[in-house]
């Protein structure tokens, strides 16, 4: 085999150089203008930020332990399993993983889930949310997004051409007032503020519990009232449960999908990942009514179309073993939220003993923290425009050598400085990484 | 608005709704059928000879699958990686195609990795394609190009590759098959944002040659048109001919802008790894990764840790028979000429494909009268049907490849697969010899 270099004419090519070298010429610019306003993104910053200072990395949401051995055996025996494990499979999803889903959702959400025609499986929970805005959300369509938010839901939004109206949880003032340590319990949407976002326009509500990066888990009646508002206005809930198995102190997942009248207009996702404690094999997925389903499998089909056949085998393999040990001590399911259950509490301690008031979450990975109270000198030139709690994780991340995300990411660019003043902690970490940023977090308290 | 109960159950009123407004967005109006829905079921059955669907039945390179397992037991390695590429694998990818291009290729912003080359095809059509462009595409084409463009709010226009007049029917290559330059040159208007180029060719095996791409490239810069070349299949390479990439120049300014897409899945038969990855210049690839990390954020780290491994292996091999990228088009180009002899033997008249692992024939000489079958369908998709049914034997009908103005054209031709096993082609050979009986 070999490569040919063919020559250029020189002569013909030479007086069009010009119209070459930015690439912008005759057409406006090269890109599309879909992806304006959507390039900048925390993650691509933090992470890079975190690598380049060696730090203890409470910032991005990923386990630095290992998934459960039997997940990780799952792997390697459907990569040693025959031939067809690493060709195609079905499009929609290989079929062991839709019908275990089907039958493991099923029995959880007390409704028959067809697994041909209710399921798509996705490359991550992250596809999923793409396909359910691509797939219904046009121009001029409005999404009401609850804040604080995942980032990518709001330029997922707009990709759409949609328009993302916010409405804030808020820590409800009473229980300020009185002293008590504020949980994600006490974040709270206004009933009367959330009605006034819906109009004709709106096509779907997104809803994600348990929340990041609050930890707030929806009660069922604050459920029904979103319930109630979707089918008064007829909008599609976009219900993003990737935590659905970390919930503490007795709070429960209250599945939306589940109420009377949402199975029609609900798309719940999830997440293999997350569930399973292996971020990296992006494997996802949407449960939903078969009408709405069926236009996800539009977008998933002329998108990717496949996803990877043996991390699907192995994720089957995963639910099975977990069906059949659902409720019991030895499920995955119970193990790990009561395993984080204890690193939450351990490091929610350690905030507090140094003056960093966390909001206890009820559910997921993360735990925020409010950093008003801090006095510190941020005089870094190149973080000067930057919202308050962006310099004050930069400054950490480069004096302390300690990675968090500013929480003010998850908001919307309009509420952006209204919640300057927090910072997210990831705890699904092994203890040393733990007690490593508790020293950090010591020492400088110690300093003060 | 709709005022409903909750709790209450109005069946009717409640179907109404679901189809009145939770109907599907504009963008994917039209885009809910597909070629393979029709003929994926047909995998299912054994006792089917699966001479249709694009992928190997012969197994991957042991020390592939090896590699797979090696990283799925390293902890970090079941964790997210960096969004736009793992970093061993983005590294060996820019020292494999670094030897290829012959310059340095930057490999945190010259490349992205993406799922398969499908979902390079729409994070290059969603980063660079919009409302209001026209995109050219080369009939035979791999079915997908024309929904994306759709998809993305712009305009297909098609031009098929044509037979050269003066060839006897009985020995075509895919290198027979050409386009017409003036017609070509017709296509392109001051709309034409991109040209798709798939080389080697899906379905009919064609590899463009340096005086085709030129062609194409002129165009290209006058017309300040960008290139998408699709190269999944840029190792399948048979004897006597030359892979040749329209994107060899860049960065130079002079050279016509290119994304050049490429599988893993293809290079290393593991379709169902599904990962692939764009490279390009700079000021392309960002706006990829824009799309990427709006779309699915990033690819699952142990199958690129494998990838990487692999393509390690065989840069040191490169150009040496070892390389799976040469022993793979050496195994293929047998069962090539293995499959050819058994169609020609038959009276049919394959085209002998320069590349890839398909192989289009011309059904006329089997005689086949279809007419009970209605006509409300071209001849081939007829044909592959009638062929499951009656002979247990599938392809896939090349009209699934084109547009309906070239339908005629092609309505003839049935595409086969033979990256198969030899028992696979042995049964195929089978069935055709018995035919007639």
């Amino acid at each position: 085999m070999g490569i040919y270099r063919y020559e250029q004419v020189t002569i013909f090519t030479c007086s069009l150089c010009a119209f070459n070298t930015t690439g912008n010429s005759g057409k406006n610019n090269l890109h599309a203008r879909r992806i304006e306003g959507i390039d900048k993104n925390i993650w691509v910053d933090f992470t890079q930020l975190a690598a380049d200072y060696k730090v203890v990395n409470l910032g991005q949401g990923f386990p630095d332990f290992s998934p459960p051995s039997y997940i990780q055996e799952a792997l390697c025996k459907a990569v040693n399993g025959g031939c067809s494990m690493h060709q195609y499979t079905h499009a929609f999803g290989h079929p062991p993983l839709v019908s275990i889903l089907a039958k493991f959702f099923g029995r959880v959400v007390g409704h028959e889930i067809d697994a041909f025609e209710d399921i798509l499986v996705t490359v991550g929970a992250y596809q999923a949310l793409f396909c359910t805005f691509q797939a219904l959300v046009d121009e001029e369509d409005e999404v009401i997004i609850i804040e604080p938010f995942f980032d990518c839901y709001q330029p997922m939004v707009k990709m759409a051409g949609g328009k993302g109206v916010y409405v804030p949880l808020r820590p409800v003032s009473s229980r300020v007032e009185g002293g008590k340590a504020l949980t994600s319990a006490d974040w709270v949407l206004s009933s009367e503020e959330l009605a006034s976002k819906f109009n004709p326009r709106t096509k779907a509500i997104v809803i994600n519990t348990p929340n990041n990066p609050l930890g707030k888990v929806y009660k069922r009646e604050e459920l029904q009232v979103i319930a109630d508002l979707c089918i008064k206005h007829d909008v599609v809930c976009i219900s993003d449960e990737v935590y659905e198995w970390l919930t503490y102190d007795g709070a429960k997942h209250v599945k939306i999908a589940s109420l009377p009248g949402m199975w029609e207009r609900t798309v719940t996702i999830g997440s293999g990942g997350k569930s399973f404690s292996a971020t990296g094999w992006k494997v996802g997925w949407a449960i939903g009514a078969g009408p709405i389903v069926k236009h996800l499998k539009t977008v998933h089909q002329n998108s990717v179309y496949h996803c990877a056949t043996a991390a699907q085998e192995a994720v089957a393999q995963g639910f099975q073993r977990e069906y059949e040990l659902f409720g019991t001590p030895e499920s995955y399911f119970l193990q790990l939220p009561e395993m984080l259950n204890q690193k939450r509490k351990k490091l929610a301690t350690c905030l507090e003993s140094v003056g960093l008031q966390p909001i206890l979450p009820e559910g997921g990975y993360f735990m925020i923290s409010d950093i008003s109270s801090l006095k510190v000198d941020l005089n870094d030139p190149s973080t000067q425009d930057e919202p308050h709690d962006y310099r004050f994780v930069k400054w950490l991340i480069k004096e302390k050598g300690l990675a968090t995300i500013p929480v003010s990411a998850f908001y919307s660019p309009e509420h952006r400085k209204d919640f300057q003043n927090y910072i997210r902690f990831c705890f699904v970490k092994e203890d040393s990484t733990l007690n490593a940023a508790e020293d950090i977090l010591r020492k400088w308290s110690d300093l003060k | 608005m709709f005022l409903l109960i909750p709790g209450i159950s109005i069946s009717l009123s409640q179907c109404a709704m679901t189809s009145s407004r939770h109907t599907n967005s504009k963008r994917i109006e039209g885009l809910d059928k597909n070629v393979w829905v029709a003929f994926t079921s047909v995998a299912a059955d054994p006792t089917i000879v699966n001479l249709g669907q694009g992928y190997p039945d012969i197994p991957p390179p042991a020390y592939v699958k090896e590699a797979l397992a090696n990283a799925a037991a390293v902890d970090k390695l079941n964790q997210y990686t960096r969004g736009f590429g793992h970093p061993s694998l983005v590294k060996a990818l820019s020292q494999v195609y670094g030897k290829v291009y012959g310059h340095q290729i930057d490999p945190f912003k010259e490349i992205l990795v993406t799922v398969g080359g499908y979902g390079s095809l729409f994070s290059t059509m969603q980063a660079l394609v919009e409302v209001g462009d026209e995109v050219i595409i080369i009939e035979p084409f791999f079915d997908c190009y024309v929904p994306m463009v759709r998809m993305a709010g712009a305009t297909p226009v098609l031009i098929p590759l044509r037979l050269r007049s003066n060839k006897e029917t009985s020995s075509v290559s895919s290198a027979d098959w050409v386009l017409d330059p003036e017609e070509l040159a017709s296509k392109f208007t001051s709309k034409t944002k991109a040209i798709i180029i798939n080389t080697p060719n899906n379905p009919i095996g064609k590899i463009f040659t340096k005086g085709e791409l030129q062609t194409i490239s002129d165009l290209c810069i006058k017309h300040d048109t960008l290139c998408i070349s699709d190269e999944v299949y840029e190792w399948l390479i048979y004897k006597g001919h030359q892979h040749i990439k329209i994107g060899l120049r860049f960065p130079q300014p002079s050279s016509v802008l290119t994304i050049t897409i490429s599988s893993a899945g293809k290079t290393f038969s593991v379709t169902g790894w599904k990962l692939g990855w764009s490279i390009g210049p700079e000021h392309l690839i960002k706006h990829l990764q824009t799309v990427m990390q709006n779309t699915l954020y990033t690819c699952p780290t142990p199958l690129q840790e494998a990838v990487a491994q692999g393509l390690l292996r065989d840069y040191e091999l490169m150009g040496r028979p070892e390389c799976y990228f040469s022993s793979l088009a050496v195994e293929l180009e047998g069962k090539r000429d293995r499959m050819a002899a058994i169609l020609q033997d038959v009276g049919m008249s394959p085209i002998i494909p320069e590349g890839g692992y398909f192989m289009c024939v011309d059904v006329t000489p089997l005689n086949e009268d279809l007419s009970h079958m209605g006509d409300d369908e071209p001849y081939d998709y007829r044909f592959v049907k009638w062929m499951i049914k009656e002979k247990k034997l599938a392809a896939i009908p090349v009209t699934a490849f084109c547009g309906d103005a070239s339908k005629k054209q092609f309505e003839k031709y049935v595409r086969l697969c033979f990256i198969k096993q030899d028992s696979t082609l042995d049964a195929a050979e089978a069935i055709l010899k018995n035919w007639n009986k």
